[in-house]
């Protein structure tokens, strides 16, 4: 339905290329797409308009000259602009030096609260502290239920009284336990409200007197559109929230909320929840919600995965064996493993920019990365390493070894060949054109 | 007028039930201005949002900033892109072959525009099949279980039919018991099974039950799921498929629960439920606080899916039959 920000940019101004400089023509076009994108990515309206002028002024700025492609040096100022608005850096839950820390949890109806307090639970339970929540939501049918089966899926403690007692009764009383019992955390659950229902805000604000909560968070839909900054700032007026955490960020909503609710209220978002089971929760990235809105792939996760897959002494004898000339297929192979390690290599294509516009449909076949493997397992070691002296009567055995055909071992030695040549050439120093060879690999 | 519960059902023998509403007395009638009242009520901040965008703007002159205006008006309402640019397309160029003069005239035709878009498909509910199956589904936490739970209120109370109730979310921790509560209220029958058992058999006990029982509806309810997750979208099939081998035609209705709060995301929910479990409705839950509900409109424009019912409240009246123009016309007089 929507291609990404940063392809869209790309293909603006893509024919201002060959000239070298942008016109405020160019620019206007190029605002445009980018503030349909992030409308289309539900960020609140306003928060565009200021985005889109502030873009403006540096893009108008900037000197384009010399540059190789305009188009990515505006996707880069918008990413750039996009990551301090996100807040750059991720931030902490702030915890109290005097024990219980007392953490409120508020939200509309369906936002997730009774979901996200068994997740943060889990998470300060498996980061060593000892703690406790509360069930406040006395309204929803069962929905101390919920969290009595959350909890004990948590493996904390859930303090209740049933649905008799008034929410603010429960939340003393539960502050009063958690400290009594020495807990380091307890994590009051209220019941969704509407931020116009003066009544129940009323409440919220009377629970908040009541504990003294050292953190109020405030739990958003991912893929609530236009009134995110509503509710933040209704919330933000009756409770003064500390942080956000942002609900069901594991669909395909690009989550514009996030960057409303930053931009406008300046509160932080501290989590996300990332799927069904309890375990699902992270930290935010601030940076990378930036790239998701943009659509460019989340780089750094890719980055993250690649180092920690990342062994830089067998790097640096492939690096020595380039040199000399003796990158063979074993050398190949232990790479397409190393890669395979990383995850199903369609979605690692998602994750780089660009490649999603090149690569568009693809479908990626690891049932391809078996057959190679049969081929070069097939081979002798002396002719993995040099595959270029491999003949006639040698192919036909390698072909019946791995079960393909002589056309397959043929090609395999081919591309590996080419491969060699361009890898010999990057290591040299010359970059080759990515697109092209991906083109030809096609 | 807003459109009534009546207007919603086709039932068995509808002639006779015009001519008893024809015949309606004084009391029937004020209750249905209350309703409506009600529901006007609860647009209210809506209407009030909006009207400050437009009316501030579309006066007299209608300027390039008068569509830039709309414009935003319509995306603060999330009616999307893609819809607000047809509609401001069209009444520019009416505009410009001088069709509309004035902030009035634009207004009018904006709510007349909006309306036909809304005005999708056949937007009421046949009972008339027995049992009538209606499954419900929907992203987590937009509504399903308590839209149920209303809907089978009103179909015991108010129209006197025999219901059941499938607990179909057996993954939500007390899921079950959320709806339990609701059957009682609504005293209707209730058929479950436990946490984590297979929706697709609770289904198929419910369909049971309501033929053996003679039961006039069976209401399924099924546990939210993102439409991104693969598995659980196989297994809504499947519930769907489990239902259809039992009665060909069922289920006779299909919701899709959409909270009005949703941004652009809504219409990939509505299509990606659509391709899997062929959607006839929408329900538009949470109507009640400052989200316009504009994705509904998005939804019917380019997916031509209409809504059915709209959420506007936690009380059980508040679940409304859906009405185009006026909702239409809340958005924006």
């Amino acid at each position: 339905m929507f291609d990404s920000l940063a392809e869209r940019l790309q293909a603006t101004l893509d024919d201002v290329r060959g000239r070298g400089t942008l016109t405020e023509a160019d620019i206007n076009s190029a605002m445009r797409e980018i503030r349909l994108a992030l409308l289309e990515a539900d960020v609140n309206f306003k928060v565009v308009k200021n985005f889109t002028n502030a873009v403006k002024e540096r893009a108008l700025g900037a000197d384009i000259v010399g540059q190789l492609n305009p188009g990515q040096q505006v996707v880069k100022i918008v990413s750039d602009e996009l990551t301090a608005l996100m807040g750059g850096e991720s931030q902490e839950l702030v915890f109290s030096p005097r024990p219980p820390t007392i953490v409120l949890m508020a939200g509309l109806q369906g936002s997730g609260k009774t979901t996200a307090t068994g997740k943060l639970a889990r998470y300060l339970r498996e980061n060593g502290s000892s703690v406790a929540v509360a069930a406040c939501d006395v309204y929803r049918p069962a929905a101390v239920d919920q969290l009595i089966k959350v909890g004990a899926q948590a493996g904390v403690d859930v303090y209740e009284q049933g649905t008799d007692a008034k929410p603010v009764a429960i939340a003393k009383w539960a502050a009063d336990r958690a400290k009594a019992e020495g807990k380091d955390v307890l994590i009051v659950d209220t019941s969704g409200r509407l931020h116009v229902d003066s009544e129940l805000m009323a409440e919220l604000a009377d629970i908040k007197k009541a504990i003294n909560p050292t953190d109020i968070l405030l739990v958003v839909d991912a893929m609530t559109g236009q009134d995110a900054v509503n509710v933040a700032e209704q919330f933000g007026a009756v409770v003064d929230f500390d942080g956000v955490v942002m609900s069901k960020l594991d669909g395909d909503a690009r989550g514009g909320a996030a960057l409303s609710v930053k931009a406008i209220t300046g509160k932080p978002i501290l989590f996300a929840s990332t799927g069904e089971k309890l375990d699902q929760f992270e930290r935010f990235h601030p940076d990378r919600m930036a790239q998701r809105i943009l659509g460019m792939g989340d780089v750094m996760t890719l980055i993250e995965k690649a180092e920690s897959q990342y062994d830089e002494r067998q790097a640096a004898e492939i690096e020595r064996k380039l040199r000399k000339q003796e990158f063979g297929l074993d050398d190949f192979l232990d790479q397409m493993r190393q890669i395979r390690r990383l995850g199903p290599l369609q979605s690692l294509l998602g994750m780089i920019p660009g490649v999603g516009k090149e690569l568009k449909g693809v479908k990626l076949d690891e049932r391809e990365f078996d057959r190679l493997q049969a081929i070069i397992l097939s081979m002798t070691p002396q002719e993995r390493r040099h595959p270029e002296l491999i003949k006639g009567s040698q192919r036909l055995r390698i072909a019946r070894g791995s079960g393909t055909n002589v056309q397959a071992v043929k090609q395999l030695i081919k591309q590996f060949e080419q491969m060699r040549k361009v890898m010999r050439s990057v290591s040299q120093g010359k970059m080759p054109d990515l697109g092209a060879l991906m083109r030809n690999a096609r | 007028m807003a459109r009534d519960w009546r207007d919603l059902f086709i039932v068995e023998g509808a002639g006779s039930a015009t001519s008893e509403s024809a015949a309606e007395d004084g009391g029937g009638q004020e209750r249905r201005m209350g309703r409506f009242r009600r529901l006007r009520e609860s647009l209210r901040k809506t209407r009030q949002a909006l009207s400050t965008e437009i009316q501030a703007t579309l006066f007299e002159d209608l300027s390039d900033e008068t569509w830039e205006r709309l414009e935003e008006a319509l995306i603060y309402a999330d009616v999307g892109a893609a819809t607000t640019a047809r509609v401001v397309a069209q009444l520019e160029q009416e505009a410009a072959e001088e069709k509309l003069s004035g902030g009035q005239a634009l207004s009018d035709r904006l709510v007349e525009l909006l309306t036909e878009i809304a005005r999708v498909g056949d937007d009421r509910i046949d009972l008339r099949a027995e049992p009538t199956v209606i499954l419900v589904a929907g992203v987590n936490g937009t509504g399903k279980t308590t839209t149920l739970g209303k809907l089978a209120w009103y179909l015991s109370k108010e129209l006197n039919r025999k219901v059941v109730l499938a607990a179909g979310d057996t993954f939500r921790a007390a899921a079950v018991e959320q709806l339990e509560v609701w059957a009682q209220r609504a005293e209707v029958g209730f058929i479950k099974g436990g946490l984590g058992a297979d929706s697709a058999s609770v289904a198929y006990d419910a369909i049971a039950t309501a033929r053996r029982e003679g039961a006039d509806v069976v209401l399924i309810d099924t546990a939210g799921r993102l439409h991104t997750q693969d598995n659980l979208m196989a297994e809504l099939i499947k519930v769907r498929r489990v239902i259809t081998k039992q009665i060909p035609e069922a289920p006779h209705e299909t919701l899709l629960t959409v909270d009005a709060t949703t941004g652009q995301n809504g219409l990939r929910q509505a299509q990606q439920f659509s391709e899997a479990i062929d959607v006839s409705g929408l329900v538009l839950t949470k109507l009640d606080g400052t989200a316009k509900g504009g994705i509904a409109l998005a939804i019917a424009h380019e997916l031509k899916i209409p809504v059915k019912l709209i959420g506007v409240g936690e009380q059980l009246e508040d679940l409304r039959p859906f009405d185009a123009a006026d909702f239409a016309r809340a958005l924006v007089s």
